[in-house]
């Protein structure tokens, strides 16, 4: 697919509402974030964190506002031009959505064979494989192609979804709650692997958590490709402004700023997610 | 009043637009033809030994009883006529598509329940391929493929149960129960015996899709779609078949 024109937003919502029967689950949100864009989304369960991904995502209609993905309003789309944008987005379900009845080579290879943009234009099988093989070298689980997705640990499916997101190199990421029911040192696996994936590629990720830690690493480290470590960020740059801090509470963005002013909230339900 | 009939309704209206979609889909590419073949496979293949059996047993069963209150009026020579017509009419399709029902729409519910819940479904849709098309139409063509042929197995095997009894605790000759078993039939029967399943395996396929597709609440909610799909698919199989029924009788 061609780069459009004005494509600098990469995703904005504008006055989103939607509720499911009688509950809300998103109350006029409206945001907007370029490429190379970092949003943590923190917020209690079921405070609309999941639904804010499904609407960018177009999985779920919002009921008013407008979505605009890549520049494009895509809030009326069919689902058949919804696949087109979905191929330039990445997605980590929270519990990895890996498809049972496939190995972990095919669930991988899934998006490259079935997304109608991607299939024109990667053909061959090789090319798959190569692809495939990649992303899973990414998430060190190259050793894994063969295995299903029950013979994995919790922290493995999680980065063989990350590695089924960023196969088709998106210039979007969604990751839902990627940490979540993982021990810590696991958790920080996968956070430094959605850093590394950011700064290589300067994608924009959104990256819902409830771990304040998640939101800490992402804002103050960054991968380094000389050494392939991740380190902390100097202090002088400017990457506060690249990442910003959402807090979500019974469907509202109840707080969007920087680090720095996460951490001078005064708002009892803000400062749960500052520390 | 009207609130007692809406969630019905509803549910009602959700069915027909998934009905309307899958049938488009069978038109439409991508056709997944390697889904089809595994479903075959699963629920054709699957359900033979089960249906066979089933079905011989049925033919027994009809024999033994038919045979014993034809010999009170001296008319032992009619058991091949009856087996034949009430298990290729009635009872082949519908005993074959209730055993599919409790085997296949429960198992196809709980497959597609437990991806629904485990966000394979939203998976499915967020990497470029529409769910309906991928689970749901390939489970329709594959149901509709299979249950009329496992029918077909089944009342042959019935009218053989029904020649057991018939020969070896009734001593009619064999001529004498196929003949007539045989020159019964005519076309109405056959095709009536035959619309039946392919009306059944729609019904089923398309009941336990729709069942699966809209779970939720976590593995609970699979346990609750399981045993809907194949609650209603029973009963709609036993409404339809009256309906049908109706129908070949006028004709």
């Amino acid at each position: 697919m061609p780069e459009t024109q004005g494509e600098s937003t990469v995703l904005e919502f504008r006055d989103i509402s939607l509720r499911f029967g009688s509950e809300i689950a998103l109350d006029h949100v409206s945001f907007a974030m370029s490429a190379g864009d970092s949003r943590i989304v923190f917020g209690v369960a079921g405070s609309g964190k999941t639904t804010l991904l499904k609407v960018a995502l177009g999985l779920v209609k919002p009921d008013s506002g407008r979505v605009y993905v890549f520049g494009q309003d895509a809030t009326d789309l069919k689902e058949t031009a919804w696949f087109h944008l979905r191929a330039r987005m990445g997605i980590l379900f929270q519990e990895g959505g890996l498809f049972d009845s496939m190995n972990i080579a095919e669930n991988v290879a899934y998006p490259l064979i079935n997304q109608p943009a991607l299939r024109e234009r990667i053909g061959q099988n090789g090319a798959v494989d190569e692809r495939v093989r990649e992303a899973l070298r990414f998430v060190e689980l190259e050793h894994t192609l063969d295995k299903f997705p029950s013979e994995l640990s919790g922290g493995m499916r999680r980065r063989v979804g990350i590695a089924r997101a960023i196969v088709t190199e998106p210039p979007l990421l969604l990751y839902d709650s990627p940490t979540a029911g993982l021990d810590p040192i696991t958790a920080n696996t996968i956070i430094n692997l959605i850093i590394k994936e950011r700064d290589l590629r300067d994608a924009a990720s959104i990256l819902v958590t409830h771990r304040f830690q998640d939101g800490h690493l992402m804002a103050d480290f960054r991968y380094n490709p000389d050494n392939g470590q991740i380190e902390k960020m100097p202090l002088k740059e400017d990457n506060q402004v690249k990442t910003k801090f959402f807090v979500m509470n019974g469907g509202r963005l109840v707080f969007v700023g920087t680090r720095a002013e996460l951490r001078a909230s005064t708002d009892p339900y803000v400062m749960k997610f500052a520390k | 009043m009207l609130d007692i009939l809406k969630t019905p309704v509803e549910t009602f209206q959700d069915f027909i637009v998934l009905t309307g979609r899958a049938f488009k889909n069978i038109f439409r590419s991508p056709h997944y033809v390697d889904d089809i073949l595994i479903q075959m496979d699963t629920i054709g293949v699957g359900s033979l030994p089960i249906v066979m059996l089933i079905g011989l047993f049925s033919g027994l069963i009809m024999g033994n009883q038919m045979a014993r209150a034809l010999r009170t009026y001296g008319a032992q020579g009619q058991i091949g006529p009856i087996v034949s017509i009430t298990i290729i009419r009635e009872l082949g399709p519908v005993l074959v598509a209730l055993l599919v029902a409790g085997r296949n729409a429960s198992g196809i519910a709980s497959e597609l329940g437990s991806m629904k819940v485990t966000e394979q479904i939203d998976a499915m849709r967020a990497l470029g391929t529409d769910p309906i098309q991928k689970l749901v139409t390939p489970r329709l063509i594959a149901t509709a493929i299979t249950l009329p042929l496992l029918t077909v197995i089944a009342d042959y095997l019935g009218l053989l149960g029904g020649f057991l009894i018939a020969r070896f605790m009734f001593d009619i000759r064999s001529a004498q129960y196929w003949t007539p078993a045989w020159q019964t039939l005519v076309y109405n029967d056959v095709v009536q015996g035959l619309v039946k399943p392919l009306a059944f395996a729609i019904l089923i396929a398309l009941v336990g899709c729709f069942y699966g597709m809209r779970t939720s609440g976590g593995t609970e909610g699979v346990g609750r779609a399981t045993t809907k799909a194949v609650v209603w698919s029973s009963i709609w199989i036993f409404i339809v078949t009256y309906f049908i029924g109706n129908i070949f009788v006028n004709l």
